[in-house]
């Protein structure tokens, strides 16, 4: 039997989708540049001791205090290795697929949770996003973006959303059944049962996702450095083509750094907003 | 003020098709084993009246959730008509039974329900929050309310501060907070710790003496549904086997199933004095004297006799011994008359008579709000009616030895 003519039936889908959608893919390309060029531009302004200190604070004021020291000799670390700009590249990255992925994910999620054909169709679709190798999304994101920051988003966003709609769908069903008839037999609409019971009571559980979103976006975002994504992959991609194992150490340090930040923080967040609710 | 007509709820694919059978008269086990449907509540009739407690008491899976969910479509009912004051909820449109939801029928649920994001006071707003109510306004009717569940000092709380019977309360105070005419308890106090129960029943009962709320409760107590209940539905394999008062019940059960229920029913919580007294002997103080008193003992087999004035009124008691005494030495009855006759009213439950009979001399006495005698109280009658004989109460005789 003759080999499978996958290859070329995804390439014919990218070109037709290339020919008649371009003017989608301009409007979202509009969309992820500008908004990973608010993103830097806020993060550049800061001065890098003040942004240091500001996030220190910000890490002392959610976790306690070995955390808010990581926080401030972690990010010096970095700007002592000249590294800065790369990670202020990074950061800008990452917020932008996380907050993408947050827009599209939640309704995502939602929607599955209030749906069980809409779930039936997006788990086989969620496991496929998240195991196909990471790089493959590169070359079409190629193809209809080009180089740049903006397909390195979009393979991030599409690497990274699965957590969040499926801790969206998983955090809304566990709503106690109680809780929702509650509010069904006081007369809610359906938005009214969303906002005002199942959203805030899944909360915990999205925010989760959320997490482990940015957490993937991240690393997705180093990646992408392969694509000309600028930031701390274009240090580490560089740093391996060319052999240089102290570089490479160094920008995947900085990595880390950033890493268990992110993380971190976020999980704080989460844990204070639970505390808050009691 | 509720009427249900052959509610009927069958779950499965295509429920519809069971309903002919369940009219053809096959059982709910028939069914399944023919057509994998499950019958969920079979062909439920009743009527709630105005200001009554109307508990509907069943073991799980007698489809009593099913039923009491199916009153506010929480489940869609397969076949049959519910209607309130006329108007058939079930053929309710989504805006209409939004509305009967937000006015006229709250719920209490088993495991409270509480929103544990909210503080108590919020939780109890939650329903006028849903109407659009203006904060200030709704802030207002969840204190009153929280009042009447006797809360009023835990509105900024949180629901995992509270015990469970507080938590209860606060479900109660959101209930009420709508101003419902229907209050519909799903198993509300089954989470509760039988003490904590017991006041919960009381309060409930002393609420809907002062706000006079048509309740539908479900339960599967029987000592509970007895406590609370002005009528009982009592509920087995979806299908309602027997309405009537707790003493109906009781007394009459109406087959074997509901018999062995009411086996090993407390009845000494159930039962009162009107129903375990027999009928006094008596003698009128002006018409004889100790001589005729020792006869009316010896005639009826009796050692006591009370002592009552032309209207019946209980003026004492008097002993076989004292009436002899009294012959040979010419006593007149006032003289050796014991007037300090334990009494109790007919509505006394037999749980409150025990330590009374246990502990007095002489028969303890039956009488109305006017000290009017109406019936006697044998011990023997009190252990007899506990051991489930309560068969003819005319034999008369004031027998406590």
């Amino acid at each position: 039997m003759s080999k499978l003519p996958i290859a070329s039936i995804v390439e014919s889908v990218v070109d037709w989708l290339e020919e008649y959608c371009a003017f989608l893919f301009d409007f979202l390309a509009l969309i992820i540049e500008g908004t990973v060029d608010v993103f830097s531009a806020v993060f550049h302004f800061i001065p890098p001791l003040l942004l240091a200190v500001l996030l220190a604070a910000l890490a002392y004021r959610l976790g306690r205090w070995p955390l808010g020291v990581f926080a401030l000799a972690g990010l010096l670390l970095i700007q002592n290795l000249e590294l800065w700009d790369g990670m202020i590249d990074t950061l800008a990255l990452v917020m932008t697929s996380a907050v993408l992925s947050i827009v599209f994910g939640l309704p995502v999620g939602i929607l599955c949770a209030k749906r069980p054909s809409v779930s039936n169709v997006m788990t086989p679709m969620l496991d496929f996003m998240q195991t196909m190798p990471a790089f493959v999304y590169l070359i079409p994101a190629v193809a209809f973006f080009g180089l740049g920051v903006v397909p390195g988003v979009i393979a991030s966003v599409i690497f990274s959303v699965p957590p969040t709609i499926r801790l969206t769908n998983l955090g809304i069903r566990q709503v106690p059944a109680e809780l929702t008839e509650a509010a069904d037999s006081f007369g809610s609409t359906a938005g009214q049962k969303l906002f005002k019971v199942q959203l805030p009571l899944a909360m915990p559980t999205i925010m989760a996702g959320i997490n482990q979103t940015i957490m993937l976006s991240l690393s997705m975002v180093v990646i992408a450095a392969m694509i000309g994504a600028q930031g701390l992959g274009t240090e580490v991609y560089r740093a391996v083509t060319q052999l240089k194992i102290g570089e490479g150490f160094e920008a995947g340090l900085a990595v880390v750094i950033v890493a268990i930040l992110l993380d971190r923080l976020t999980q704080k967040a989460i844990k204070t907003r639970g505390k808050s609710s009691k | 003020m509720i009427e249900v007509k052959e509610l009927t709820k069958i779950f499965g694919t295509n429920p519809e098709r069971g309903v002919p059978l369940l009219r053809k008269g096959m059982s709910k086990q028939q069914i399944f084993k023919e057509t994998k449907l499950t019958v969920g509540v079979n062909r439920a009739s009743f009527t709630v009246n105005e200001g009554e407690i109307f508990v509907i008491m069943g073991l799980s899976g007698s489809g009593k959730s099913t039923l009491i969910r199916m009153l506010n479509r929480l489940i869609e009912p397969t076949s049959g008509h519910i209607l309130i004051r006329g108007e058939d909820i079930v053929a309710m449109n989504d805006e209409r039974l939004r509305q009967l939801r937000r006015k006229q029928m709250s719920m209490v649920f088993q495991k409270f329900a509480l929103l544990p994001h909210k503080t108590v006071a919020e939780n109890v707003e939650f329903g006028l929050e849903i109407q659009g109510v203006p904060k200030s306004v709704r802030r207002n009717k969840a204190r009153e309310s929280l009042q009447l569940v006797g809360l009023a000092d835990w509105e900024d709380s949180y629901p995992d501060q509270l015990s469970g019977g507080m938590q209860q309360r606060v479900g109660l105070a959101r209930a009420l907070a709508n101003d419902p005419d229907v209050l519909l308890m799903d198993e509300a106090f089954s989470a509760l710790d039988p003490l904590i129960r017991k006041d919960l029943q009381e309060e409930l009962r002393e609420l809907q003496e002062k706000l006079k709320k048509t309740i539908i409760f479900i339960t599967h107590d029987l000592n509970e549904a007895l406590r609370i209940g002005d009528r009982i539905a009592l509920m087995k394999d979806g299908s309602i086997v027997q309405i009537g008062t707790p003493e109906e019940i009781m007394i009459r059960p109406a087959d074997e199933y509901v018999e062995k229920f009411v086996e090993d029913v407390d009845l000494s919580r159930v039962l009162t004095a009107a129903h375990i007294m027999r009928r006094p002997e008596a003698i009128t103080l002006d018409r004889g004297g100790p001589r005729v008193a020792l006869q009316l003992m010896r005639d009826n087999g009796i050692s006591n006799l009370f002592v009552v004035d032309k209207a019946r009124t209980l003026l004492g008691v008097l002993t076989a011994d004292d009436a002899s005494q009294a012959v040979k030495e010419g006593k007149r009855l006032e003289e050796i008359m014991i007037r300090d006759v334990p009494c109790v009213t007919p509505d006394t439950l037999l749980n409150d008579l025990f330590e009374l009979v246990g502990t007095t001399r002489v028969p303890v006495a039956v009488v109305n709000e006017e000290r009017r005698l109406k019936g006697v109280i044998v011990r023997g009658a009190v252990l007899g009616a506990l051991a489930g004989s309560l068969r003819s109460n005319d034999e008369g005789g004031a027998d406590i030895r």
